[in-house]
């Protein structure tokens, strides 16, 4: 340990000890003990006791439970564990009596305190820390603790309770693992004594008949398959397995959701997943018997098993497929002829689940979208995928939310009537459907006009929420992607074109809605739209003969933000693509209208919002990088107003976005570096000097905003300039060319502005900044230093265990010094 | 209890309630829809309507050619237009005691009613529904006044011509019922007859029923009903709204505990959410004025406006409208924008606190003080100077027959730059347009109800939990254009009972208590004998004395000794004869026990037989039978009074006497 901290650390204890003082700040004690647990994987605990006696007078005072706090008891207790996890330390402990007299009967379970959950889940988290040696077993047998943790399993809070299970687990493993026990049997005696009380205790519980009871016995159980993969555990299971499975014979099963927890875990254990202790048939049993809520997360562990019987997997991939089959069922003018498997006809109680009310039946689908969805996702999905099936049920659901399915059937009638305007039913639909756009090679193309069509009911229904309406816009996009994905980007797709031509009029209405979330939805998906398509002369077609362009550049004036942000980024597509709407149309022939440039430089300067401004420097920054033609005239002068506007911004991501651009003017202002085995490209422009580079630079006022970000007190914004400034000064002051003007009067006079700057005073002005003065000021700063001392993380002071220490005591007043203040 | 079905409106309700002994009309709601079959009449000579051609028979019968005229494909009765009134002849009116009226657009018919039928009740409503049905039954009294016309179509309507002719006039029903619009001093006649009344207030009706008004959450003091008796009570449920819009919100707790809830005025858009509604109304508003065209709402003067004026509020700024023009144009305009501002307390939480700030409760007030929104009465005069376009108009009627709208739409009706927005949902928007066809100009359709929906009726029927419901028989099947939406009606058990258009319905339940009240020396004089634990009986002599619907137990007078014990009183006394009573009996007889007692007074040969209702205990030896059952024993003995009287002590040594 840091000595410096040895020397705090009685004070500390000290305060903490002290009931007079109570330590408010529950992170701090959180802090110290994570130090500890550092310090005491490194080094000797015992030691640590021996050099430093005050933690064991802080452990002791805690035995004197009525002068303690709660915090204090439960901080106290955490420790003792951690240093009673060596052996030799705990043998030092239970010399002074101290462990037993905070873990054991006498300890707190008496006292008021132990009605603090804090203090129950310090003892649980001491025991934790402490049971990792056999001397901790008998310990913990010999104190009483495993039944006190029996009863701590049914606590009131779940974090006591879930920790009491975890104990459990591990005083079972420990115990077990103990011993070297050749061969686990089913009678009483082959279990060391202390695992017999735990396996007994589960027995009970799952003959008890009693719900939380066995969902938490099933709970340990789970963990300890979870956690532990030797073949005890299968002695384990071979004990208990009768009474797990005759749980699945009830009616209905209450537990089932423990129940599916565990049998994962076991098929993810190595020790069950290759052995032929009947778990699959348990499974197959456990999916047929769970209802159709309760089997879907249980059929998708299974199917993301990497080892497991096809027949299994296929019957599980029919369980998420069962409420789809039903609703396609559902709309099928003709029963049965859906072909996906047997829907409603053949099981009434994926019908019953379906039909009984509006939540269960969004419950039901909604997770067996999200479940399939997932699937699809991975690298291993199902096979054979039934693609074209599953669009056709996703797009009926759609329908069916939408009333637009008129079934004939009356299940179809009630589905109709259960879905309508659920709208937890079309999100997870719409995320389905756009998921389902991968992989659409095969889709037929009747498949892809019905997708068409019911996106497009979406995204002109007035009745789609804005959520909905923002779903249906990824889905159409990922649909839109793939679909020319498929075709090329020179074939245009049968189905792209007539639905563009849809399209806009819908968008047009969008953008006037007066609900902002749908306005930013919309801009959001025009900008992805037009980064796709903004070359093709169909779209562009479209887009141009519609009022789209105008509208957007409407929205820069938005009264949100958000909407302003997005219009912002939308137009800079637009006009990066040649779209955005010329100035002083026909239509407006009296209004008098700025340059799109000018407009964003005008929001950049006075939009009181943050996002607008950085949407405005991403945009600059995009057109720069493009040549955008809108930039290219007079550009020394337009960037020059852009940095100085930027310099002054109170918000630190524009003034980091005003780098980024920096950093793209400079990498083109310089060209491209003088690279030895680059092509010399034939029309290259003639290399500009290292003198006329920084000339620009000034006259485009880069360098006094570069210099002034370099004292930013915003880390990223000074570490975005360091970075930029080292890049000028390789490429421009490598150590010869440029002569410095180290002595240049100018240079001093710089420099010692940039002192000022430094110090605070940002009011001073800079003097000018002519090539030799720059050169000069690069080769003094000391810019690697700068870089390395931002590379650290702003807290690393603070973070020091030192630093902590001396907080704590700061807090509470009892670092010296402030005595004499006592008049 | 009965219900008089008078009108088959589900939203335009005219119910009358026979409860106890009290008759109350429920709602006195107008169907303007017949309105439809007649020719606009425009404010301006409209050289188009005034040389429509005549319609005449096939057979070529010219006499129907000054009633019936063809426009646009469709025949049109040319007349002043006529409305279709609540059903009179079903129950005579003046014996109609009180009028309940829920809300401001369920009072169109009430001149009808209390001025040509006999009526001399009183008429119930709150303050804001009194005056904004005011300013509504005003305006439309002023649409039809001010377009006079000399001519009232009736030969069309004899049963033989009318199945002659096309639809939807052949399908016309009632027509004989129809009647021009009242005059504004049938009106104010009619509206001096209602008394206001606060939500919650208790109001006494003859001392038989009790009536309260509930906020319905609808209009700006809409109310639901709750008419009770001790043991009974009805709850009238007509246009109420659990949305937040501008009035208080919907009273649900005071519903529960009906025996019957008699369920009007859901919203006649069921699939249209009014949220989304609002949305397309506002974007096509502003696509619309963007591209230089005009947009025409027709409307009337209170209630959804008042939203949609809040919603323009907030969004002309950001659609870059700030320089439209919105125009409100209706003779009562200025009135129902100014109202709308006093009814505070009849407005919800938040428009409340506005007042106390004090602001204007309705953002409008600041749309006219910067002129961005304007008010007249007519197009005629100031709005003629002031117009200008590209704008947007609100005004009247939404049936497109009457008031300025009808001038809008010939003036804006060619060009497809100028859009109509239908938001009020009465009207069949394409039956209103009829008239107008072909029309170049863009018809948008976003009703706006805020009225309960199917889902909000199936949650609201859960939480008050009537013993019966009853609704007009359109929401107990799905709309007949979506006929696999069972979603679409009412879905209770058990099922609602439903009326039409002149049923008499029996409510089904039986009043079967009436609440007594006791004098306190009455009271004190009884002496209760606990006959179980918990329950306590006394026997009461008293007199029943009931006027105004109220029963009172007072004490029997003193019984004045009899001069003449003699004389026998009269039958017509009415102080009842208070001779000393015989006790009454409780309790039940133990057959075994019964049976040892008789043996030890000494009977022998007992012998028991069960029975259906009981036991017989049969005395062999004496000859004698006693007849056990639950509420009479019987001892049946062969004129032996002293057998008969011994026996009869035995058997009340078991039973207790009070």
């Amino acid at each position: 340990m840091d000595p410096e901290c040895s020397r705090l650390l009685p004070a500390l204890c000290a305060v903490l000890a002290d009931p007079r003082q109570p330590m408010t700040d529950d992170t701090c004690l959180e802090k110290l003990l994570d130090w500890f647990k550092t310090v005491t994987e490194t080094e000797s605990s015992l030691l640590l006791l021996q050099e430093n006696p005050c933690l064991v007078e802080l452990l002791s005072q805690a035995l004197k439970f009525q002068d303690v706090s709660s915090r204090i008891l439960s901080f106290s207790l955490r420790l003792a564990g951690i240093f009673a996890a060596q052996e030799n330390c705990f043998q030092f402990l239970q010399q002074g009596e101290l462990l037993l007299g905070l873990f054991g009967e006498a300890g707190p379970l008496g006292l008021p305190a132990w009605n603090v959950p804090s203090v129950r889940s310090g003892w649980i988290q001491g025991l934790c820390s402490l049971a990792k040696h056999p001397s901790a077993e008998q310990f913990l047998v010999d104190c009483g603790a495993v039944d006190t943790i029996f009863s701590l399993q049914g606590d009131s809070s779940l974090f006591v309770a879930s920790a009491a299970s975890q104990l459990l687990v591990q005083v079972l493993s420990l115990s077990i693992q103990g011993r070297a026990t050749p061969h686990l049997g089913s009678s009483d005696g082959d279990w060391p004594s202390c695992a017999q009380s735990i396996v007994g205790y589960l027995e009970e519980s799952l003959r008890s008949g009693a719900t939380p009871q066995i969902t938490q016995a099933l709970k340990v159980l789970t963990t300890t398959f979870g956690r532990c993969h030797h073949s005890w555990t299968e002695a384990l299971w071979m004990r208990l397995s009768p009474l797990v499975t005759c749980l699945l014979e009830k009616d209905t099963v209450p537990t089932a959701h423990s129940l599916a927890d565990l049998f994962l875990s076991m098929a993810r254990s190595p020790t069950f997943g290759s052995s032929d202790c009947d778990l699959w048939v348990t499974l197959a049993q456990t999916l047929s018997c769970l209802s159709p809520t309760q089997a879907g997360p249980l059929a998708l562990g299974i199917l993301k098993l990497h080892v497991c019987p096809q027949a299994l997997k296929t019957q599980a991939f029919d369980v998420l497929l069962q409420p789809l089959a039903c609703v396609l069922e559902a709309a099928a003018q003709v029963p049965g002829s859906s072909g996906l498997p047997d829907g409603t006809g053949s099981n009434p109680t994926m019908a019953d689940a379906l039909l009984a009310s509006t939540s269960s039946c969004a419950a039901l689908l909604c997770q067996s979208l999200a479940h399939l969805g997932e699937l699809q996702a991975l690298p291993h999905s199902p096979r054979p995928w039934p693609q074209v099936l599953l669009l056709e049920a996703t797009v009926m659901t759609l329908r069916f939310c939408s009333g637009s399915a008129v079934p004939i059937s009356s299940v179809g009638g009630r589905l109709c009537g259960i879905l309508a305007s659920c709208i937890r039913v079309q999100r997870a639909a719409l995320d389905f459907l756009g998921m389902l756009s991968q992989g659409t090679g095969a889709c037929p193309q009747e498949s892809v006009t019905q997708v068409f069509a019911i996106l497009l009911e979406y995204l002109r229904s007035p009745e789609s929420s804005p959520t909905v309406l923002k779903k249906a816009f990824q889905a159409t996009l990922r649909w839109l992607l793939s679909m020319s994905k498929a075709c090329g980007s020179n074939n245009p797709d049968p189905h792209t074109q007539p639905f563009l031509r849809e399209l806009f009029p819908v968008m047009q209405k969008r953008l006037c809605n007066p609900c902002w979330e749908v306005r930013d939805s919309a801009l959001e998906f025009l900008t992805h739209l037009t980064t796709h398509w903004g070359g093709q002369p169909d779209f562009r077609q479209a887009l141009l003969a519609s009022d789209v362009p105008e509208l957007t550049q409407q929205l820069l004036q938005d009264p949100e933000a958000y909407v302003r942000a997005s219009a912002v980024t939308a137009m800079g597509q637009l006009a990066s693509q040649g779209l955005h709407a010329t100035p002083s149309g026909p239509e407006h022939p009296g209004a008098k209208q700025k340059s799109l440039p000018q407009e964003l430089l005008h929001i950049l300067s006075l939009d009181s919002e943050g996002f607008p401004r950085r949407a405005v420097m991403q945009v600059f920054t995009q057109w720069l990088q493009d040549g955008h033609p809108a930039m290219a005239e007079d550009l020394e002068q337009f960037m020059a107003r852009v940095f100085q506007v930027v310099s002054r911004d109170l918000d630190w991501e524009v003034r980091v976005q005003g780098l980024e651009l920096a950093r793209v003017f400079l990498a083109q202002t310089l060209g491209p570096p003088d690279c030895p085995y680059a092509v010399a490209l034939p029309a290259a422009t003639p290399p500009t000097s290292p003198a006329e580079v920084l000339r620009t630079l000034g006259r485009v006022q880069l360098l006094e905003f570069a210099f002034r970000a370099l004292f930013d007190c915003d880390r990223p914004v000074a570490q975005k300039s360091c970075d930029l400034l080292l890049l000028l000064r390789a490429r421009t002051a490598p150590g010869g060319g440029l002569q410095g003007a180290e002595c240049n009067p100018e240079a001093v006079t710089v420099e010692a502005a940039l002192r000022a700057w430094q110090a605070g005073e940002q009011g001073q002005p800079l003097g000018e900044l002519v090539p030799e003065v720059v050169v000069a000021i690069l080769r003094t700063l000391d810019l690697e230093g700068l870089q390395a001392t931002l590379a650290e993380s702003s807290d690393h002071v603070e973070q020091s265990p030192r630093s902590l220490l001396q907080d704590m005591l700061a807090a509470v007043g009892a670092l010296g010094g402030h005595e004499a203040d006592c008049y | 209890m009965k219900l008089y079905c008078l009108s088959g409106h589900p939203t335009l309700p005219c119910n009358i309630l026979k409860f106890k002994s009290t008759t109350i009309m429920l709602d006195c709601g107008l169907d303007m829809t017949s309105t439809l079959n007649f020719l606009p009449l425009p404010l301006v000579q409209s050289p188009r309507l005034s040389n429509l051609p005549s319609w005449s028979l096939k057979d070529g019968n010219a006499y129907l050619d000054k009633e019936l005229k063809e426009c646009s494909g469709h025949v049109f009765v040319d007349s002043v237009p006529e409305f279709c009134l609540p059903e009179t002849e079903l129950i005579d009116m003046s014996t109609v005691d009180v009028i309940l009226i829920s809300n401001y657009h369920c009072m169109m018919a009430l001149p009808y009613i209390t001025e040509h039928t006999g009526f001399t009740g009183t008429v119930y409503a709150t303050e804001p529904t009194l005056q904004i049905g005011r300013l509504l039954m005003e305006e439309l009294v002023n649409f039809i006044e001010r377009v006079p016309k000399a001519q009232s179509a009736s030969l069309w309507k004899n049963k033989d011509v009318q199945r002659l002719l096309p639809s939807p006039l052949k399908d016309a029903v009632e027509v004989s019922t129809w009647r021009r619009c009242y005059s504004m001093q049938e009106v104010n006649s009619a509206l001096s007859k209602i008394q206001l009344v606060g939500y919650s207030q208790k109001i006494e009706l003859f001392g038989a029923v009790q009536v309260t008004p509930l906020s319905s959450g609808y209009a700006l003091g809409s109310s639901n009903w709750v008419i009770q008796s001790h043991y009974e009570k009805v709850s009238y449920v007509s246009g109420s709204s659990l949305l937040t819009t501008h009035p208080q919100p919907m009273d649900q707790a005071s519903l529960k505990n009906s025996d019957v809830l008699l369920l009007t005025g859901l919203t006649q858009i069921p699939t249209a959410n009014p949220d989304g509604m609002v949305g397309e109304f506002c974007s096509n508003l502003a696509l619309t004025v963007r591209n230089g065209g005009n947009v025409l709402v027709p409307c009337y003067p209170s209630g959804v406006i008042y939203d949609l004026l809040e919603c323009l509020y907030q969004y002309i700024d950001s659609a870059g409208l700030s320089n439209v023009p919105f125009y409100f144009i209706s003779p009562v305009a200025n009135s129902s924008l100014e109202f709308s501002q006093i009814f505070a307390e009849w407005l919800c939480h938040n428009k409340q606190t506005k007042v106390y700030l004090p602001e204007p409760p309705f953002p409008h007030a600041e749309l006219i003080q910067t002129n961005k929104l304007k008010h007249y009465p007519s197009i005629h005069g100031d709005f003629s100077n002031d117009f200008r376009q590209p704008c947007v108009v609100f005004t009247g009627h939404p049936s497109l027959r009457f008031g300025d709208v009808v001038h809008f739409l010939e003036l804006w009706g060619k060009s497809s730059l100028n859009t109509v927005i239908f938001t009020e949902p009465d009207f069949s928007y394409l039956d209103a347009l009829a008239p107008y066809q072909p029309l170049a100009m863009k018809c948008i359709y976003c009703p706006i109800d805020t009225r309960l929906n199917f889902i909000q009726v199936s949650k609201l029927l859960k939480e008050v939990q009537p013993l019966h419901v009853v609704c007009p028989e359109q929401y107990t099947q799905p709309p007949p254009t979506q006929s696999h939406r069972m979603d679409l009606m009412i879905d209770c058990q058990p099922p609602a009972m439903s009326y039409r258009r002149a049923e008499v319905l029996a409510l089904p339940f039986k009043r079967r208590y009436e609440k007594i009240e006791i004098m306190p020396e009455l009271a004190d004089s009884l002496v209760p004998m606990e006959i179980k634990p918990g329950i306590s009986l006394a026997t009461v002599s008293a007199v029943l004395h009931t006027k105004d619907n109220k029963h009172v137990l007072q004490p029997p007078p003193r019984s004045t000794q009899p001069t003449s014990g003699k004389k026998r009183k009269r039958v017509s006394d009415d102080i009842p004869d208070c001779k000393v009573l015989k006790p009454l009996l409780s309790g039940s007889i133990p057959v075994e026990q019964f049976v040892q007692t008789l043996e030890k007074h000494g009977f022998s040969d007992i012998k028991v037989e069960d029975t259906a209702k009981g036991h017989i205990v049969l005395l062999q030896e004496a000859e004698t039978l006693i007849q056990i059952e639950e509420d009479s024993t019987h001892i049946i003995c062969d004129n032996d009074e002293m057998l008969r009287v011994r026996l009869r002590d035995l058997v009340l040594k078991f039973l207790q006497k009070f």
